[in-house]
């Protein structure tokens, strides 16, 4: 209780209702192989993986089927061995619903590992380290998927690192992957919690855990006895998870406007990328299995450690089944998941938690009120944001004014809709302003392209009639240039000269 | 009388000198406004505004010539967003189709006999291609303008929306059902 004294708590939060003894009393059980996997190429943010495996290749577990392309990328490889059938569109988790590239491959059941090289990484050049995890394709296992090597990375950003935070808070209600792995593989994490502060060489390090997992928090104590690692349990309070939220509350740092973390001298990693991180260094596995929660309203409700590329639909079989009166699927948890279209889409990277919800889950369908300007919102905001002005802009599409506001600040976390008296959607908003700022800076840019191009080409004729009026008075001295070519309108402007000597 | 003179000659010659040398020294380059209003337009070049391009339009507007609801590219965010600039009235936008969606032009390969017109209509030279040799558009930087369509002999360009990717989805504002205040039922 000593250390609940040391901590800085946020502004706003709530408390909400837990469901976590649904799904953290039985260990992580093994995931069944599935006869077929389809593997998104696009798993993180950033680029999309270039495939580099055609239909009919052979593949075997642990091989690099995607590679990374540009600094903001991971690598993707096929979770067990056997045939690619196709590299194609298929439907993945996502809010759209729409399709994207995916590796299908049809497993051969042999489970053949590809050969596997631990690594010293004491030895090895920093810029080595991380390259070898991003071939290794580990990307922030929270939900948001931010590849590592890239956070790994101080390089221009800071010159050192204060605190190196751990995050093992798992405020979001249902929710106990990262519960149950640190139960059960709690020196795993230390070990790749190791790696990380030596490439990041922090002056501390901090896991952060929320008080209402004593078995996990016992564990991680444990495994960091003689580390100098300190496990800081946390109050229950959403979203203590959420980074910036973490970063103030055991650091009492602000995150700036726009700005990351690291800017105030520390970086945050979630317990699953650790756990990961030991795989991929010590074991020489890449990042081809996760452990996901599958809970609501299915039999048995519990933690499964799936390959990537298993479908949620085999997921929740292996949980027992759907009970009667689901209504939706929701990949992640309640406050900031989002439902899916379809149970046939692949797990990923992102994929966090499967929560099948019935109407006893979901918030009551109420009819939207207008705006009363209550407050409640801004009260919950642990942002310190102004929900009501935010949601008042982006209605109105003030998108400027909503970017004054801070709308960048949010974190989509659902506290403001969640303490809503008029039930407005308010989450929805700030999504849809944030989505219409994006497409409208990338339209700038498109447009800002074309300009300049269509500069270069009027450039460009107007430098190309004054060298044909040269020749012209070269070949008829003293007499006034005439139509330029045998074809003015042909001739001019054809960026190529074969054409205008060739009617 | 003769000191005032003096003094007020000198002055006025000093401030003569000040003003000529800050005319040249501090010359604005063309009409900023015209800057202004080329970069809120959307750059496609198409001249369905009348204009043969987005510039020589942003001077016809600027020089208060023409209208600022000609450009369908641009849609009503445009409209408003020159209306904001030049605080005039937004205007309805002056075109038949105004949620027409995003369009690319592409060639069939197949049927291109490589006369090279459409490289010569294109304003952003976004079509590769050379005389005899088959033409192909650079999809990244197509504007969809159009332009190339009409002077392809064979009619081997055709404009296709461009399809709705996972990386270009955008989430919508909320729709939110209107409902009578009072049941049904309890009205009747």
């Amino acid at each position: 209780m000593n250390a609940l004294k040391r901590l800085f708590p946020f502004h706003g939060g709530l408390k909400t209702v837990r469901h976590k003894a649904e799904s953290n009393q039985s260990p992580i059980q093994p995931g069944i192989l599935p006869a077929r996997l389809t593997v998104p190429l696009r798993q993180h943010i950033g680029a999309m993986a270039k495939p580099r495996v055609q239909p009919g290749d052979r593949v075997l577990k642990g091989q690099m089927i995607g590679q990374p392309e540009g600094y903001i990328s991971a690598a993707i490889h096929a979770p067990t061995s056997g045939v690619v059938t196709a590299v194609e569109s298929r439907p993945v988790p996502h809010p759209s619903g729409l399709p994207d590239l995916c590796v299908v491959i049809d497993s051969d059941g042999e489970e053949r590992w590809m050969d596997r090289q631990p690594v010293d990484y004491r030895a090895l050049h920093p810029s080595e380290l991380r390259n070898v995890l991003r071939n290794a394709g580990i990307v922030g296992l929270g939900g948001a998927a931010f590849p590592s090597a890239v956070k790994l990375n101080l390089g221009g950003q800071s010159e050192w690192l204060e605190t190196l935070i751990l995050n093992g808070a798992e405020c979001e209600p249902w929710i106990t992957c990262d519960d149950r792995l640190m139960r059960e593989r709690a020196a795993g994490i230390v070990a790749g919690l190791r790696v990380m502060a030596h490439l990041l060489e922090p002056r501390e390090v901090l896991i952060g855990i929320e008080a209402d997992k004593p078995e996990a928090i016992a564990a991680m104590t444990d495994a960091c006895a003689g580390t100098g690692y300190e496990v800081r349990p946390i109050p229950t309070r959403y979203p203590s998870g959420s980074g910036k939220q973490l970063v103030k509350l055991l650091t009492g740092k602000e995150t700036p406007v726009e700005g990351l973390p690291v800017d105030v001298g520390v970086q945050c990693f979630n317990v699953a990328t650790a756990y990961t991180v030991h795989r991929a260094i010590d074991h020489g596995e890449p990042l081809i299995s996760r452990v996901v929660t599958v809970t609501g309203h299915v039999r048995q409700p519990g933690n499964i450690e799936a390959l990537l590329g298993t479908p949620f639909a085999q997921l929740v079989e292996q949980c027992g089944g759907y009970r009667d009166g689901v209504e939706r699927l929701i990949m992640g948890g309640p406050m900031m998941g989002f439902a899916l279209h379809s149970d046939e889409v692949p797990l990923t990277k992102a994929a966090n938690c499967i929560l099948a919800a019935s109407a006893a889950e979901l918030a009551p369908e109420q009819s939207v009120m207008p705006c009363i300007r209550c407050g409640a919102c801004v009260e919950a905001c642990p942002a310190d944001l102004l929900p009501q002005q935010l949601y008042w802009h982006a209605r109105a599409r003030e998108f400027d004014k909503a970017r004054d506001y801070h709308l960048f600040s949010c974190i989509e976390c659902g506290c403001c809709s969640y303490v809503c008296p008029s039930h407005i959607p308010l989450v929805q908003y700030y999504r849809y302003a944030k989505n219409e700022i994006w497409a409208q800076e990338k339209e700038k840019e498109k447009a800002e392209l074309a300009r300049r191009r269509h500069q270069a080409r009027l450039e460009r004729l107007e430098r190309e009639k004054q060298e044909r009026e040269a020749k012209l008075r070269q070949k008829a001295p003293g007499k006034a240039p005439l139509t330029p070519g045998p074809s003015p309108t042909r001739g001019e402007g054809s960026p190529d000269p074969a054409s205008s000597s060739n009617p | 009388m003769i000191a005032a003179m003096i003094a007020l000659s000198a002055l006025a010659g000093v401030s003569g000198l000040l003003l000529g040398f800050a005319a040249i020294r501090f010359k604005v380059e063309g009409d900023p406004i015209v800057e202004k209003i080329d970069a809120i337009l959307p750059q496609t070049q198409c001249g369905q505004c009348g204009y043969p391009g987005c510039r020589p339009y942003a001077e016809a507007i600027a020089a208060g010539e023409a209208e600022i609801n000609l450009c369908p590219p641009g849609g009503p965010n445009g409209v408003a967003a020159l209306a904001d600039l030049l605080g005039r009235d937004p205007k309805p936008l002056n075109a038949e189709h105004l949620d027409k969606p995003k369009m690319l032009a592409v060639i069939d390969e197949q049927n291109c006999i490589g006369c090279t017109l459409c490289l010569q209509a294109c304003p952003v030279d976004a079509i590769l291609g050379a005389a005899k040799q088959m033409h192909t558009i650079i999809a990244r930087e197509c504007t969809g303008c159009e332009l190339c369509v009409a002077p392809c002999p064979v009619d081997c360009i055709h404009m296709v929306p461009v399809a709705e990717t996972i990386s270009t989805w955008k989430w919508t504002a909320p729709i939110i059902p209107i409902k009578p205040a009072i049941p049904a039922k309890a009205a009747a």
